[in-house]
């Protein structure tokens, strides 16, 4: 079947197999970032934006983004370089593998609250699993850039 | 320790916007896509032996390549374990074998041109098993008369004790003084018996491994592993082809603890490559990691724990029974930090030790090599029993443990007599104590609504490499522009040791952390090294960093003492260039490497190799403070505080942050990750869904310090991290638990369920 939709702010036509998962088309389009952790919708590795919603690119069908537009942390680079140097400050990143997965939850959770408390920085992320970090210092990173952000104005996507 | 630069700072990991921000980096990003897939049909049964296998409807599939089965390939019986040969891990595997040992035994190998085909092949293999009786019950596999390896041409390298024909993999008793009149003299002996399931690693990326002939006709291996070189003779061994003609590195690595140093996934596609000469990949789903992994061994320890009224603990007796599953791998090393890192805990006093263990084969998952490494299994017992004898005394644990603990300077017998020269673990208790408040939370706390908050504490050790076995071996070459390469052999797994072992190069070579580059792993170009596993890379690569930057610097010396026309010994370096001590002349860095590219005879590159004769154990104070509910026997823990002597820490965010995962992995363990299986075998908890590792709300809030130390045998006084961190949650979060309800939990995990019932009398 065809789709069409919008991948990272670029017009996209493509033949495919109905059965095809969003997570399957994104990583044969190039885009790496989006990573399987699992195959029961429970580590939030494969997290992107749809129409800047957060969805599990593994549990939506490639079907269902035709007519949509879908972000990848290839398509938000700027956005997450704003606090992702926070995290590193950290060394949360750790292994990584679960990284653009949750950078792209904690650019959905600014988006909607540019001031989350810690529990609502820890509410938002819960489905977002890392095995290395112990969370903390994720959390640290967050909070760092949220400090240093201070009073500025906050996110315009807001 | 002398003023540093750059070791000792909280620097960035090198790798760490690339990750950050989802650059390519990983097995499936960086190798080709269009390659064959690989896929294994796993068996069904726990025991069974294949009567006939019938391929050929399957092979008509479209797009399938190749299905080997057990009559294909080589019969050469091998270990996935990494470890330095000869393995003590028995050669009890072949890449596929007649026999199938437990639930998810590979049965054929699939390769096809695309997934969606192999899948649908993989339903039209014809397989007759002749079901047999599996031996799933760890504690009657010894001396079972259903054999788990009745095969003659099982092999141990090593005398570990190992029998297969009474499913022993390994067995062995160490003592020292006479405990039983030891025992028979004490006041008070506990005497319990503690039990650990066989946790997963969860890490998050997968098993998984490229293969492909290169140019050369040589197999090429990228895989996600901590053990480049021990994967090249496995797969030698294994294929039955010299080691000279494979050729293993490894990618960034989405995640190890352990699990990446037994060569799960790598034989499969090597072995279809070999076959078609094409490429091919395998990428385990989470499932298959779950039931064909690499988990923690399953273990029960006994204690009996001797001491007079005032507390002075006098003797130890400890037994271990260790399921090591269908296969070898570190079955007959983990058991064995078991009693030899939880004994000498307690070196205070101790006036004898025993040490007993049986490491048993039955047909379950084989277990591996996870973080903590049987030190885990056995300090969640020891420390339990010190805290039930702490309690049955009536005197505060913390006070317990400072009559009792090693200390810096003792000679710790159950420890190999190795002395704890770097010790701080006093520090660290009286400083977890402090920033715990250990003194108003131990009191149970009743917050009259059903809930009572309660405090638990435990003590931990390690080693750092294995003492007199490994070895770490780094290059350090000067480049143009006064820029160095660091080359090594051990594995980042995303602990962030390129960054720790470029951080000492930036040290010995005062320069910035920015001009030092880090490449590995690579059996071709890397030097050797046993590979990123026993907490060693820090202690033992990181010596052989130093001894490398030190001969690099005299190469230095001497090429700037041909261009300045002065005996070498005359100069001094200062990280940015060469001058004659009197001041007269110098040259600098960038000039000196340049001129190492014409007309030269001195190289600027130096490899050196370092093994250790010791492994100084790091150690550690945990404690858990927790809400139980009484109605419910849920446990939630509100905070956990740690301590931890690692040496020097050399990267402290990176040290903190190792602390921090390992602490969270550990309260997993305790109270959520649990293994269940069905009286067939079967794992239960085979997906992310049923097998819990801890979120963000489930592992309350964590703070950790550090309490350094000097150990004089590391590079700057550095010991490890990476394992340590494990194993306090299990024993100071069982101990809270008791003082809430009255309860010891002595089966991981601490599950509402057993507290309930537990509380009403039913355990």
């Amino acid at each position: 079947m065809e789709i069409r939709l919008t991948l990272n702010g670029r017009q996209l036509r493509a033949e495919i197999e109905p059965a095809l998962l969003l997570i399957d088309f994104l990583r044969a389009q190039g885009c790496l970032s989006v990573k399987r952790g699992c195959e029961t919708a429970n580590c939030g590795l494969c997290t992107v934006l749809m129409d800047g919603v957060p969805v599990l690119s593994c549990s939506v069908l490639a079907a269902r983004a035709s007519g949509h537009s879908v972000q990848t942390l290839e398509g938000l680079q700027e956005e997450a370089e704003e606090f992702v140097g926070f995290i590193a400050d950290q060394g949360a990143e750790q292994c990584g593998f679960c990284n653009p997965g949750y950078v792209m939850n904690t650019i959905a959770l600014l988006r909607e609250n540019p001031n989350p408390t810690d529990d609502e920085i820890r509410a938002y992320l819960a489905g977002n699993l890392c095995r290395c970090s112990g969370y903390e210092g994720q959390l640290r990173g967050i909070r760092a850039f949220l400090n240093a952000r201070g009073t500025k104005e906050v996110n315009p996507h807001a | 320790m002398p003023e540093t630069k750059t070791v000792g700072h909280a620097l960035r990991k090198k790798d760490s916007m690339g990750l950050l921000l989802g650059k390519p980096a990983f097995l499936c990003d960086v190798t080709p896509a269009d390659c064959l897939v690989v896929k294994l049909l796993r068996s069904p049964h726990a025991h069974a032996l294949i009567r006939s296998i019938d391929t050929s409807i399957a092979m008509k599939v479209p797009g399938m390549v190749a299905i080997y089965t057990y009559k294909d390939v080589p019969h050469n019986r091998f270990t996935n374990a990494g470890q330095t040969y000869p393995e003590p891990s028995p050669h009890d595997r072949l890449i596929l074998d007649q026999r199938l040992r437990f639930v998810g035994d590979p049965v054929a190998i699939l390769a096809g041109e695309s997934e969606k085909a192999v899948n649908r092949a993989m339903k039209l293999i014809k397989v007759d098993y002749e079901v047999l009786t599996p031996v799933l019950d760890f504690h009657t596999a010894k001396d079972n008369p259903i054999l788990v390896h009745p095969e003659e041409d099982w092999e141990a390298l090593c005398p570990v004790g190992a029998d297969n024909h009474r499913n022993l993999c390994a067995h062995e008793v160490c003592s020292q003084g006479d405990v039983e009149a030891e025992l028979a003299g004490c006041d008070v002996v506990i005497d319990h018996t503690w039990h650990t399931k066989a946790c997963q690693q969860a890490m998050m990326e997968t098993f998984r491994t490229y293969t492909e002939m290169d140019p050369f006709g040589r197999l090429h291996v990228i895989s996600s592993t901590q053990i480049v070189f021990h994967v090249r003779r496995i797969l030698s061994i294994a294929l039955g082809i010299p080691k000279s003609r494979i050729h293993v590195e490894k990618p960034r690595i989405g995640g190890g603890f352990g699990a990446k140093q037994t060569s799960v996934s790598e034989v499969y596609p090597a072995f279809v490559t070999l076959k078609t000469g094409r490429p091919a990949r395998i990428v385990f789903t989470r499932q298959e990691c779950q039931i064909a992994g690499s988990p923690r061994h399953e273990m029960e320890v006994r204690v009996r724990l001797g001491a007079d009224r005032q507390g002075n603990i006098r003797a130890m007796d400890v037994y271990t029974l260790s399921n090591t599953g269908a296969y070898s791998e570190h079955g007959p090393t983990t058991v064995g930090l078991s009693g030899h890192k939880s004994i000498p805990l307690y070196t205070g006093g101790l006036k004898a030790f025993r040490f007993g263990y049986d490491v048993v084969y039955t047909n379950v998952q084989a277990a591996g090599a996870y973080r903590g490494y049987g030190a885990t299994q056995g300090i969640f017992a020891v420390e339990s029993a010190v805290n039930e004898l702490a309690d049955r005394l009536g005197i505060d644990p913390v006070a317990l443990r400072e009559r009792n603990m090693v200390r810096q300077g003792m000679i710790m017998p159950a420890y190999y007599n190795e002395p704890a020269n770097a010790c701080a673990l006093d520090r660290c208790l009286t400083r977890c104590k402090e920033i715990f408040d250990w003194d108003h939370r131990f009191p149970v706390l009743d917050m009259g609504n059903g809930k009572v908050r309660a405090a638990g504490v435990a003590m931990a050790m390690q080693g750092s490499g294995i003492s007199g076995v490994d070895v770490g071996s780094a290059t350090v070459k000067l480049n143009d522009d006064g820029f160095y390469s660091l080359t090594i052999g051990a594995a980042d797994m995303g602990t962030g040791c390129d960054t720790i072992l470029a951080q000492m190069v930036a040290e010995c070579m005062d320069c910035p952390l920015d001009n030092v580059i880090v490449f590995g792993a690579d059996t071709d170009t890397s030097p050797y090294d046993s590979g990123s596993y026993a907490s060693s890379t820090t202690y033992v690569t990181g010596k052989a960093v130093e001894k490398a930057c030190t001969q690099l610097r005299e190469q230095i010396l001497t090429l700037a003492a041909e261009a300045l026309g002065c005996p070498a010994d005359e100069l001094e370096f200062t990280g940015q260039e060469v001058r004659r001590c009197d001041g007269t002349a110098s040259i600098s860095l960038v000039d000196l490497a340049t001129r190492s590219m014409c007309n030269n005879n001195t190289a600027v590159q130096a490899t050196c190799t370092h093994s250790s004769p010791m492994s100084p154990p790091p150690f550690m104070v945990g404690m858990a403070w927790i809400e139980l509910d009484k109605e419910t026997g849920a446990v939630t823990l509100l905070d956990y505080k740690a301590v931890v002597d690692c040496g020097t820490p050399i990267n402290p965010a990176l040290a903190r942050i190792q602390t921090e995962g390992g602490l969270c992995q550990g309260i997993g363990m305790a109270l959520y990750e649990d293994v269940h299986y069905t009286d067939t075998g079967r794992i239960l908890e085979d997906s992310l869904m049923q097998y819990k590792i801890p979120t963000r709300l489930d592992m309350g809030h964590l703070q950790v310090e550090f309490e350094s130390s000097y150990e004089p045998t590391g590079p700057f006084g550095a010991k490890s991290i990476g394992e340590i961190v494990i194993n306090t949650p299990a024993p100071a979060i069982a101990q809270a638990v008791y003082r809430a309800s009255g309860v010891w939990v002595r089966t991981l995990p601490i599950t509402p369920e057993k507290v309930l019932m537990g509380m009403q009398g039913k355990a």
